[in-house]
């Protein structure tokens, strides 16, 4: 343990934790993103796709501990390389010239907490039903359909899904080479990746509020 | 010869812990000078003035001694990239331009006068790790050490490395990643290195982490300022090179240094 404390305890550990908890919550979103497009093919399916899930009890609920323990330990990295990083550089430059760092690369911070808050609202929308217009426990489909019918709700989801995109794009690009895996033979594949597996995921979940805002949900 | 005139926009800071800020001043130059020696005539002009002329680094003007080190327009050795400020020449600027020359900025580089910065951190991280075991007496048969090539070329490539720190500079991190890596890299990849290995990348990343430089987002402005093209390869070998000795050093050396 005291090797895992001394890893946490670097900059380099804390990206390292960054890369392994972030790759976790890609396979949480590539899942997740599978299911939802469901809506598409017969809300009903969303519905039984749910009920399989809760199915599982007390082990949904450890998969669930997991993901948020994943998410904390994501967080709480990236709040403290931020801390370490803006005390590295007290007093900025009066002229800023990016060279070559990416748009995505730069906004990873505040997409991260735009995510985060995003998340608070979809779970009190989507799972408790809470801020939901008229919540109906189990009809999954439903949910999804009627919630999006309001379009300010349809709209936070359409922007967070791209925010989500560049987030996803930066990071998947980024853990291969905070995990050590640069070669020039596989450079241009790690980008190559990361384009296909943003636009499959962040364009599947986009493709959910846009329909509704188009008037194309079933 | 073309002559140009431009408006610099410097620094000035009288010492440490004296306020800084932005003065302008005319200058002429041609395309055939160096930005250097374009600093240099403005501070003759201001040395016959009775001013106290601009503080900046300088020594080799070859580019190789890393001593160089001014921020031009928000790139650390200018616009041009893969050149010191010493090698950078005027035919990189037009006429009418207003330059704007700002020192290093970093938490660990405090400025010490105008634009020269204490870039003494980096020289710790160097001391930090330590020395390598070569048996000294007769000198060895050439080759008697096989070498693959293309390990030789890489650990080439990160021993260019001349310690200026422009990769601190560009970092919006303020990282020394990039400097730390090369120096930890150009070791670790040759048979010579190989005793000290794990001991050496734990001592330096301690080290870097002590200092107080930022950590790293894979933003790549560091190798594209790197007047010697430094790759951010070095980045994740010296990111794996870590990971390992953290994991499997057999002293294990437990680090007590961070703060979080
Ligand atoms: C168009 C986009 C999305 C839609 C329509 C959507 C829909 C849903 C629905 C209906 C649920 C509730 C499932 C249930 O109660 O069984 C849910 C749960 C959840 N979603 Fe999403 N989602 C979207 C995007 C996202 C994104 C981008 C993230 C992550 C950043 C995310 C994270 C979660 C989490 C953490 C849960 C809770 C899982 C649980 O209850 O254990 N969702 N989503
Ligand atoms: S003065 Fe030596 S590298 Fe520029």
């Amino acid at each position: 343990m005291n090797r895992f404390r001394a890893l946490w305890q670097s900059v380099i550990g804390k990206k390292i934790a960054m890369a392994g908890s972030g790759l976790i919550l890609v396979g949480f979103l590539i899942s997740h993103m599978a299911s939802n497009v469901l809506v598409f093919v017969d809300p009903a399916k969303l519905d039984a796709y749910a009920e399989w899930l809760h199915g599982f009890g007390g082990l949904l609920w450890v998969a669930r501990g997991g993901l948020l323990f994943f998410l904390l330990v994501h967080i709480l990295a990236a709040y403290q390389l931020t801390q370490i990083a803006r005390a590295a550089r007290p007093t900025g430059y009066h002229a800023v010239d990016y060279r070559v760092s990416t748009y995505a690369a730069r906004t990873m911070r505040w997409g991260g907490v735009l995510i985060a808050v995003f998340l608070v609202y979809h779970i009190l929308h989507f799972t408790t039903g809470t801020l939901h217009p008229d919540f109906h426990p189990g009809e999954v489909g439903r949910n999804v359909i009627e919630g999006m019918q309001v379009t300010w709700t349809a709209a936070f989801y359409a922007i967070t899904m791209v925010s989500i995109g560049a987030h996803f794009w930066h990071g998947i690009w980024s853990v291969f080479q905070t995990l050590g895996l640069n070669h020039p033979a596989w450079n241009s594949t790690r980008v190559t990746v990361a384009t296909a597996l943003t636009l499959l995921v962040a364009g599947g979940f986009l493709s959910i509020p846009v329909a509704a805002l188009l008037g194309l949900l079933p | 010869m073309s002559d140009m005139k431009l408006t610099l926009k410097v620094w000035r800071q009288a010492g440490p812990s004296a306020p800084g800020a932005f003065k302008s001043y005319p200058a002429s130059a041609n395309e055939h000078m160096s930005f250097l020696e374009m600093l240099d005539v403005v501070n003759e002009d201001l040395q016959e003035q009775g001013e106290e002329p601009i503080a900046f680094d300088h020594d080799c003007r070859e580019g190789i001694c890393g001593s160089c080190s001014l921020v031009i327009n928000g790139s650390p050795h200018g616009p041009k990239g893969g050149v010191t400020t010493c090698q950078l020449h005027m035919r990189s600027f037009k006429n009418g331009d207003e330059i704007v020359i700002e020192p290093w900025r970093a938490k660990s580089f405090p400025v010490l006068r105008d634009l020269v910065v204490d870039r003494s951190p980096l020289d710790r991280i160097i001391a930090a790790g330590g020395f390598i075991s070569v048996p000294t007496g007769a000198p060895p048969d050439g080759n008697a050490i096989p070498v693959a090539k293309e390990d030789s070329d890489r650990a080439m490539d990160a021993a260019a490395c001349i310690g200026c720190g422009a990769c601190v500079a560009a970092c919006p991190n303020a990282s020394a990643m990039l400097f730390t890596s090369a120096k930890v890299v150009h070791l670790s990849l040759m048979p010579q290195g190989q005793p000290e290995r794990n001991r050496r990348v734990l001592a330096m990343v301690n080290a870097m982490d002590e200092e107080g430089f930022g950590g790293c987002t894979n933003y790549g402005e560091c190798q594209a300022a790197c007047p010697k093209e430094i790759s951010v390869e070095n980045i994740a070998l010296m990111n794996r090179e870590f990971l390992r000795a953290t994991l499997h050093d057999r002293d294990g050396a437990p680090r007590v240094a961070g703060t979080m």
